[in-house]
């Protein structure tokens, strides 16, 4: 694609999409709508999360496979 | 965007509330603005503006006072959008009832207009967000590589490889533009 067609399709969008002029504003205010989602979903992160589990999973199984050695292959086998 | 004190911008970055209405209600304008030339719905911007402040007030914690909120508003802002074009289907209409200025061309037909748009409703959502930032909406390449997080010349090249599919696109259906 040359410098020519880029301009042309640059044009054609131009005009397919027009651009938004001016400074937009909301038809209402959205601080009540933001308020509702606020009080909806709490912001504080859960104390436990899955990803604390997972390494808490982990760190169980290496322990057991240090504890038990002979399980380690079946541990493998499992996997 | 309006500038805001710096005690409002440490207070909401303890979490308070208070801090974050006075936030919401300076900032709200020019995010709403800025999706809404990302997505061209007055609707889903609504929508999108309170998600963009959810996800800000969320995120409290990890805001850094010394850059600022307005550019850090602005890119999860544009994760926002980026997000629901990805969830949207490719056949969305966009809406007609935003504010334009530009006049039609009488050289290029309604027909063609229309298939450009959808033809450009077709690309990936991560080019089309760069070609309507840089082509449509005409913002600075430093502005947009900020809003997407990445670099001036990655942006150039997300608008060039979207230009260039639009154009095989229009050429697939017989358009030579």
């Amino acid at each position: 694609m040359n410098a020519n067609d880029e301009d042309k399709i640059k044009q054609l969008l131009q005009q397919a999409l027009p651009r938004v002029e001016g400074d937009p504003e909301p038809d209402r205010d959205l601080w009540a709508a933001m308020l509702r989602r606020l009080h909806a979903r709490p912001a504080t992160p859960p104390l436990i999360s899955w990803a604390s589990l997972d390494w808490a999973l982990l760190a169980a199984l290496v322990l057991f496979a240090a504890a038990f050695p002979a399980s380690i292959s079946v541990l493998f086998y499992c996997l | 965007m309006q500038s805001e004190p710096s005690d409002v911008l440490n207070e909401f970055r303890q979490g308070s509330v208070a801090a974050f209405e006075t936030l919401f209600r300076l900032h709200q304008r020019a995010v709403y603005g800025w999706i809404l030339r990302i997505v061209r719905n007055p609707a889903t911007t609504e929508d999108l503006t309170v998600e963009t402040f959810w996800r800000i007030y969320r995120a409290h914690a990890r805001f850094q006072p010394s850059h600022g909120f307005e550019a850090w508003a602005r890119r999860i802002a544009t994760n926002a959008a980026l997000d629901w074009l990805k969830r949207a289907r490719p056949e969305t209409e966009l809406d007609a009832e935003i504010p334009t200025r530009t006049a039609a061309d009488p050289a290029i037909s309604a027909e063609l207009r229309a298939k450009t748009a959808q033809a450009f409703q077709r690309l990936p959502p991560k080019l089309r967000i760069a070609a309507i930032l840089s082509v449509v909406e005409e913002r600075p390449g430093k502005e947009i590589a900020e809003a997407l997080g990445i670099s001036v010349s990655a942006v150039k090249l997300r608008v060039f490889r979207a230009l260039r599919s639009l154009r095989k696109d229009l050429q697939q259906q017989g358009i030579t533009p």
